[in-house]
C-alpha cells in the first residue's frame, strides 16, 4: 500500500507582475526523506517554498498535507499543518529570549514555567543545547539558527523546510548541521532542503529536484543522479569549462616589475556605533592585479573592512591609503547603492555626487550613462528610465558600470568609457543573479583586474571566493588572517581552527 | 504650604488624564511599529464627538461620541497606511488638519457661527469612600471623574497584558521584527489594525475627558497640543504603560505648578506658562531620546 | 513611458485635481444643506471673478504660500519633515517688525534689512528643531510643531509687551512707518512689490534644485540617505541641516513680507495657518517650486473664495481645511498606490527589501520633468 506524500504541491503557479516565478510546478516529498530542492537564484526554489508555508498565495495549484487537501492561507496554516521553515534569513526577535521567540505565535497566557519546560523538552528533542533566557541577539549564528529550527520543531513540524540553511555557517558547521538533518528525516520526518550546491544535495538526499526559470527541469532519486545531470538541468544546456584559468595568471604578462600598491590599510580598527571593536589592527596591502578574496562568518567585521577601504566609514585608528575615487558595491544593491525612484542618468551621477561643485551637466552626463549601457549591456528604454523598473540583474549592471568607469574629472566624462578603476571594493556581487549574470559579473571582474584594477571582494559563497580571487584573507571576529587558497584552511581559518 | 498640596496633586491628575489615556492608546500603537501623528485629531474628533454624543445622550452618550470619533481617526489611518500603504508621517499630518478643518466646520454649522459655548453635561467627581480619607493623597487621587480611575485600572493592566500573554507577546514581537512575527503565524496586520483602532478610541475618549469632565463645552483647536504632548510622553515612558503614566503625571505636575506659580504671584509673562507644556515636551524629548529604545520597527515603511 | 504622453500627464492630473476639488466642495456643500449655486459663486467671485478679488484676494494670499510652499517642499524633499512653517512665519514676521520699528527712516535699506532680520529669524526658529534633530534624535514633526505654539506665544507676549502699540489698548504692534512698506503694485489693488520677490525666488529654487549639484544631493538624500552616503559619499547630516535651516528662512521671510506688505503691523493672527496650507501647497505641487507657483496661485484662491463664502453664503470657512486635508490623503495615496513595491518575502530577491529607517522613504516624490 503506498502511503500519500508527506506534503503535495500540485501545479502551482506565480506570476509576480510580469514575472513567472512558478509554471505548473508539482512536488512530492515523502516522509523519511531529505528531498533536496537545487536550482539556481532566481529559479523558484524559495518561491515554491514560501508558498508551502503560506507566505505567498499561488495563482493556481494546491497542497495536500498527508493526503487531504489544506488550504493554507498563512504561515499559522502552514504551521497548524505540521510544516516548519527555517528561513534564509532568520525570522527571530533578537531582543527577545529563546524561551519567547519559541512561544511566539501561542494562546492564551504566557507562563514563563511552561516556556522554560517546552525549551527543555525542544532541546532535548533535537538535541540542541538551548538556554531559554538567553537574548537570541547575543548567540553565534550557528547557534540562532539552531534556535530558528528549535521554533519549528516547538511548533511540532513533521515537515521541515531549509532554506540555504548552510549559507551561513562554517564548513565544519554546515557538515554538522546537514547530519543533523539526515538524523530528523530518518526519525520518519519529511525534509525539504533547498540549496544551489549539488554536493550538498547529493551527500544527504534521498531524492533531487531541479527547478529553471519556474518550471521542474528534473527530479529523480540522488544516488541516481550524476552531477553533469544535475548541473545541466540547473543552467539549461551542457557546462561551459570553468574560468579558472583565467584567474592564476599575473595582473599583467608584460609587466615585469612589483605591481604598484592601490590599497594599503595598517592597523586600522572600526568601532560600531556602541563602542565595540567590529574590526581591530587590520592591516592589508592589496596591488594592481590583484583580487583579494575575504571570506568570514557573518558579523565577522567584513563589512567593517570592506567600507573602511572603500572610504565610506570612520576608522578608530590606524591609517588607510587609497584612490581618491574607489569604486564600492555593498551588497544590499537596492537599499544602498541605488535611488529606485529616480532615473538611471541621475543613478550614475549619484556616483561622487558629495564632491560635486556647481551645475550638473545633465546631457553628458545622460551620454556617459548611454555608453556605459552600452557597455555592461543593460536592458532599459532608456538613460531616462526608472531604476525601479529595470530587473534585478540589470540593476545590478549598472551599479556595477557606475562603480567600475569613474568619470575623468567631476562632472565631466571624456569619451565613452573610462579605464578601469584603480580600486574596487565588492560585497556578495552575484547575490540573487542568474548564472548567465553571475558569469558575466565575474568576466567583467577578471576583465578590470587583468586592466591593472585592485579589487577587494566579499562573499558569503565560499566557493565563490575561492574561483575568483588571487589571494584570500579570512576574518575572524574581528581579527584579519591571510591564508592559503585552500578550501580546508580557509574553513578551518573562519572558524579559529587555524 | 502642605493645605497648598492636596490641591496640586488633584490638578496634577486631573491635567494628567487625558494625556495618560492618548498616551496609552499611542503606546499601543507604537509597540506595534507603527506612529500615528493623527492621535491629536483623534483627540479633536473625540472631544467634537463628546459634545455632539452629549447633546444627544447625556454624559454617556458623550462618552460613547467620543470614542466614535477617535476610533474614526483611527479607522482612517489603519486604511491609509496599512491598506494604501500611504506615509505613516504625512497621513497623521493630514488627518490632524482634517480633523481641525471638520470639527471647526461641524461646530459652526450645527451649533452656530456665533461661537456661544454651549453646555453639555458634565460628568462631576465621584468620590470613593474611605479611600478619600487618607491624608494629603486621599482627596487628589480619589475624588476624581470615573474616567480618571479607568487611567488607574488601564495602565497596570496594559502592563500585565504585555508582559503575560500571547497576544502581548505578539505585540511586542511586531514592533521589533514584523517578519518573525508573521512567520511564526501571528497576523501581523490584523493586530496593527486593532491596535490603531483601539488608539485612536482611547485618544478619543481622552478629548472626551476635555470637554465632559473639564472644559464642559467645545471650543474649536481646544486639544491644543496635547496629541502631540501624548506623542512625547510615550517616549518620555520608554513605551512601557507604566512609564507612560508616570511620563502623564510629570506633565501634569508641570502644568498644575504653573498656576501654583501664578497664585504666588510669580510677576513672569503669563505666556511663559502657557508655553510651559510645549517647551516641556522638547526638553523632554531631548533627554529621553537617546536613552530610551524604540521599538525597532518602529515608523519603518511597511 | 513615450516622452508625448508623459508631458502630457501633469496638465491632465492638475486640471483633474482643480476638478476634484470643485466636485468634493460642492457635494460637502450639498450635504451640509448649504445653497450650492450661491456658494459656488461667492467662490469664484471671491477668488477670481474680478480683478480686485484676484490681484488683492488671491495673489496676496499667493504670495506666502508660496513662500511657504517653497520651504515645505525644500524640507520634504530633503526627508525632513518640517511641520513648524507657521511657527517659522511668525518668527519672521516678529523679526521684521522688530528691526522695521527701530530703523524707520533708512527708506530702502531699512526694507531689506528687516527683510533679512525676518529670515534670519525663520532660519534660527528652523535651527532649534534642526538642533533638536540633529544632537539628540528628536523627530521633528513633534518639535515644530511645539516650537509653532511656543511662537504663538512669543508673539502674543511681543505685542502686549515691548512691540505693543503706544495707547496699549490693542495686542498688536505699532504700525511700521511708510517708508518700511513694500509697495503696492500700481493697478493692482492691494498686491505688493513680494509678488516679485516670491516668484524670484520660487524660480531660483527651481533652476537650483534642476541643475545644481546642491539640489541633486538634496533630492538623493531625500530619496534614500543610505544610499546617498553609501554610493554618493555625501555627507547627509550637512544637507539635511542645511535643508531644515534653508527651510525656516523661506518661511520667515514669507512672514516678513507679510508685515511689511499686508498688516503693517504684527499680531497674533498674522497667518491664517498658511504654515498648514504650506504641506497641501507642496505634496500637491510634487515638492517642485516651479509647481509650487501654481498650486500657491491655486490655494491662495480657495482661501480668497472661502471667504467670500462664508460672507456670502454662511459656509464655514473652515470647509477649506478639510479640503486640503482630503487633498493631501489623495495625494499621498495616490503615489503610494503607483509606486507599489515588490510584495514581501519570496519575490526572488531580498526579503526585506526596502528597510531603512525613515518614515520618507516610503513616499515617492514625483520627478520634477
Amino acid at each position: 500500500m503506498t502511503t500519500a506524500p508527506a506534503l503535495a504541491l500540485e501545479h502551482i503557479s506565480k506570476r509576480f507582475g510580469e514575472v513567472t516565478a512558478l509554471q505548473d510546478v508539482s512536488l512530492m516529498i515523502e516522509a523519511g526523506q531529505v528531498h533536496a530542492l537545487l536550482g539556481e537564484n532566481g529559479a523558484g526554489k524559495t518561491t515554491l517554498m514560501h508558498v508551502a508555508f503560506g507566505m505567498i498565495a499561488p495563482d493556481a495549484g494546491a497542497i495536500r498535507v498527508q493526503g487531504r487537501p489544506r488550504t493554507i492561507a498563512g504561515p499559522a496554516n502552514a504551521i497548524a499543518a505540521g510544516i516548519g521553515m527555517v528561513h534564509q534569513h532568520f525570522t527571530l526577535v533578537p531582543t527577545m529570549t529563546v524561551a519567547e521567540n519559541l512561544a511566539l505565535g501561542g494562546r492564551g497566557l504566557l507562563r514563563q514555567r511552561r516556556l522554560a519546560a517546552k525549551v527543555r523538552e525542544v532541546a532535548a528533542a533535537t538535541g540542541f543545547a538551548l538556554d531559554p533566557t538567553t537574548m537570541v541577539e547575543t548567540l553565534s549564528v550557528g547557534a540562532q539558527q539552531r534556535v530558528e529550527i528549535a521554533k519549528a520543531i516547538a511548533r511540532q513540524a513533521r515537515i521541515l523546510i531549509l532554506d540555504e540553511p548552510t549559507a551561513v555557517l562554517a564548513p565544519g558547521d554546515a557538515d554538522e548541521l546537514l547530519r543533523w538533518t539526515r538524523r530528523f528525516a530518518d526519525a520518519g520526518n519529511a525534509v525539504v532542503l533547498i540549496t544551489h550546491k549539488l554536493r550538498e544535495a547529493r551527500a544527504v538526499a534521498d531524492r533531487v529536484t531541479v527547478l529553471r526559470r519556474g518550471r521542474v527541469a528534473y527530479s529523480g532519486a540522488a544516488a541516481a543522479t550524476t552531477i553533469h545531470e544535475l548541473t545541466t538541468a540547473m543552467i539549461g544546456h551542457e557546462p561551459i569549462a570553468s574560468q579558472d584559468a583565467a584567474r592564476n595568471h599575473p595582473a599583467s604578462a608584460a609587466n615585469t616589475s612589483t605591481p604598484t600598491v592601490v590599497l594599503e590599510a595598517q592597523h586600522v580598527t572600526v568601532l560600531d556605533a556602541q563602542g565595540r571593536e567590529r574590526l581591530r589592527d587590520a592591516s592589508l596591502v592589496v596591488r594592481a592585479g590583484e583580487i583579494v578574496g575575504v571570506a568570514g562568518l557573518e558579523g565577522a567585521g567584513q563589512r567593517e573592512l570592506l567600507r573602511a577601504l572603500a572610504g565610506r566609514i570612520l576608522i578608530a585608528s590606524g591609517s588607510l591609503r587609497r584612490p581618491a575615487a574607489t569604486g564600492f558595491i555593498p551588497e544590499d544593491r537596492q537599499r544602498d547603492a541605488v535611488l529606485l525612484d529616480r532615473s538611471l542618468t541621475e543613478n550614475v551621477a549619484l556616483r561622487d555626487a558629495g564632491r560635486r561643485r556647481g551645475r550638473m551637466r545633465w546631457p553628458s552626463l545622460a551620454a556617459r550613462t548611454r555608453a556605459l549601457m552600452r557597455a555592461f549591456d543593460v536592458r532599459a528604454p532608456s538613460a531616462e528610465s526608472t531604476m525601479r523598473t529595470l530587473s534585478g540583474g540589470n540593476q545590478q549592471k549598472l551599479v556595477l558600470a557606475r562603480e567600475m568607469t569613474p568619470e575623468r574629472q567631476h562632472g565631466e566624462a571624456r569619451g565613452p568609457v573610462a579605464p578601469a578603476p584603480q580600486a574596487l571594493v565588492i560585497e556578495n556581487p552575484t547575490r540573487g543573479l542568474d548564472v548567465r549574470a553571475t558569469a558575466e559579473v565575474h568576466a567583467r571582474l577578471h576583465a578590470a583586474r587583468a586592466a591593472g584594477a585592485a579589487i577587494v571582494m566579499y562573499s558569503s559563497d565560499l566557493d565563490e571566493v575561492l574561483a575568483t580571487a588571487t589571494r584570500i584573507v579570512v576574518l575572524r571576529a574581528g581579527t584579519l588572517q591571510e591564508v592559503p587558497l585552500d578550501r580546508d584552511a580557509v574553513g578551518r581559518a573562519m572558524l579559529g581552527l587555524a | 504650604m502642605i493645605d497648598a498640596l492636596t490641591p496640586f496633586l488633584a490638578a496634577t491628575i486631573r491635567t494628567a488624564t487625558p494625556l495618560a489615556l492618548a498616551a496609552l492608546g499611542e503606546l499601543l500603537v507604537e509597540r506595534t511599529g507603527l506612529i500615528n501623528i493623527g492621535l491629536e485629531g483623534a483627540v479633536l474628533a473625540g472631544a467634537f464627538g463628546a459634545l455632539a454624543g452629549a447633546t444627544a445622550g447625556g454624559v454617556a452618550g458623550g462618552y460613547a461620541g467620543a470614542m466614535l470619533g477617535g476610533l474614526l481617526i483611527g479607522a482612517l489611518f489603519a486604511f491609509c497606511v496599512l491598506v494604501l500603504r500611504a506615509d505613516q508621517i504625512i497621513t497623521g499630518m493630514a488627518l490632524t488638519l482634517f480633523a481641525v478643518g471638520a470639527t471647526g466646520t461641524l461646530y459652526r454649522a450645527l451649533y452656530g457661527a456665533s461661537g456661544a459655548a454651549l453646555h453639555a453635561p458634565t460628568s462631576g467627581p465621584w468620590a470613593i469612600p474611605g479611600l478619600t480619607a487618607i491624608p494629603i493623597v486621599g482627596e487628589a487621587l480619589f475624588d476624581q471623574p470615573a474616567v480618571t480611575y479607568l487611567v488607574y485600572l488601564l495602565a497596570p493592566l496594559l502592563a500585565w497584558w504585555m508582559a503575560n500573554t500571547h497576544a502581548g507577546l505578539a505585540l511586542r514581537a511586531i514592533g521589533e521584527r514584523p517578519d518573525a512575527a508573521a512567520a511564526a503565524g501571528v497576523a501581523v496586520t490584523r493586530v496593527r489594525t486593532l491596535a490603531v483602532l483601539a488608539g485612536g478610541a482611547l485618544g478619543g475618549l481622552a478629548g472626551g475627558t476635555l470637554v465632559l469632565a473639564q472644559a464642559g463645552t467645545f471650543v474649536e483647536n481646544m486639544s491644543a497640543g496635547r496629541g502631540f504632548i501624548a506623542l512625547a510622553i510615550v517616549v518620555l515612558g520608554r513605551w512601557r504603560p507604566l512609564g507612560v503614566a508616570l511620563g502623564a503625571l510629570l506633565f501634569g505636575a508641570a502644568s498644575a505648578l504653573q498656576f501654583a506659580f501664578q497664585a504666588m504671584g510669580w510677576g513672569a509673562p503669563y505666556q511663559i506658562f502657557l508655553a510651559a507644556p510645549y517647551l516641556l515636551t522638547l526638553a523632554a524629548l531631548a533627554g529621553a531620546m537617546g536613552r530610551a529604545r524604540a521599538p525597532a520597527a518602529l515608523g519603518r515603511p511597511l | 513611458m513615450r516622452p508625448s504622453a508623459r508631458r502630457a500627464w501633469p496638465v491632465l492630473i492638475a486640471l483633474g485635481t482643480v476638478a476634484a476639488i470643485i466636485a468634493a466642495i460642492a457635494l460637502l456643500l450639498l450635504v451640509g444643506g448649504y445653497d450650492v449655486p450661491r456658494s459656488i459663486d461667492a467662490l469664484w467671485t471671491g477668488s477670481i471673478g474680478s480683478w480686485y478679488a484676484l490681484t488683492s484676494a488671491t495673489l496676496v494670499r499667493a504670495v506666502p504660500l508660496m513662500l511657504t510652499g517653497c520651504a515645505i517642499a525644500i524640507a520634504f524633499r530633503a526627508g525632513v519633515f518640517n511641520i513648524g512653517a507657521e511657527g517659522q512665519l511668525l518668527a519672521g514676521g516678529a523679526g521684521a517688525t522688530a528691526v522695521a520699528l527701530t530703523l524707520p527712516e533708512a527708506h530702502g535699506l531699512a526694507v531689506v534689512l528687516a527683510l533679512a532680520a525676518g529670515t534670519a529669524a525663520g532660519a534660527g526658529w528652523a535651527g532649534i528643531a534642526a538642533v533638536l534633530r540633529e544632537r539628540f534624535g528628536v523627530l521633528e514633526v513633534i518639535s515644530t510643531i511645539m516650537l509653532n505654539f511656543v511662537a504663538l506665544y512669543v508673539v502674543s507676549f511681543l505685542v502686549r509687551g515691548p512691540l505693543q502699540e503706544p495707547t496699549h489698548a490693542y495686542p498688536q504692534s505699532s504700525s511700521i512707518s511708510e517708508t518700511v512698506r513694500l509697495a503696492h503694485v500700481p493697478g493692482a489693488g492691494r498686491l505688493h512689490v513680494g509678488i516679485v520677490i516670491a516668484l524670484g525666488i520660487t524660480i531660483a529654487l527651481g533652476w537650483l534644485m534642476r541643475h545644481t549639484a546642491a539640489g541633486f544631493r538634496l533630492t538623493a538624500v531625500g530619496e534614500n540617505p543610505t544610499a546617498a552616503a553609501s554610493a554618493g559619499e555625501i555627507d547627509v547630516r550637512r544637507v539635511t541641516a542645511r535643508a531644515f535651516v534653508a527651510s525656516g528662512a523661506l518661511a520667515g521671510l514669507a512672514g516678513a513680507i507679510e508685515v511689511l506688505g499686508v498688516t503693517y503691523a504684527l499680531y497674533e493672527d498674522l497667518s491664517p495657518g498658511y504654515g498648514y496650507t504650506a504641506i497641501a501647497v507642496a505634496l500637491l505641487a510634487g515638492l517642485d517650486p516651479w509647481r509650487v507657483v501654481i498650486t500657491a496661485l491655486l490655494f491662495g484662491g480657495l482661501e480668497a473664495g472661502a471667504g467670500a463664502m462664508q460672507r456670502d453664503a454662511g459656509v464655514p470657512s473652515t470647509l477649506v481645511s478639510v479640503i486640503e486635508a482630503l487633498l493631501i490623503l489623495g495625494v499621498v495615496a495616490a503615489q503610494a498606490l503607483r509606486v507599489r513595491r515588490p510584495r514581501g518575502v519570496g519575490a526572488g530577491d531580498d526579503p526585506r527589501a526596502g528597510a531603512s529607517h525613515s518614515a520618507s522613504d516610503s513616499a515617492a516624490w514625483e520627478s520634477p520633468s
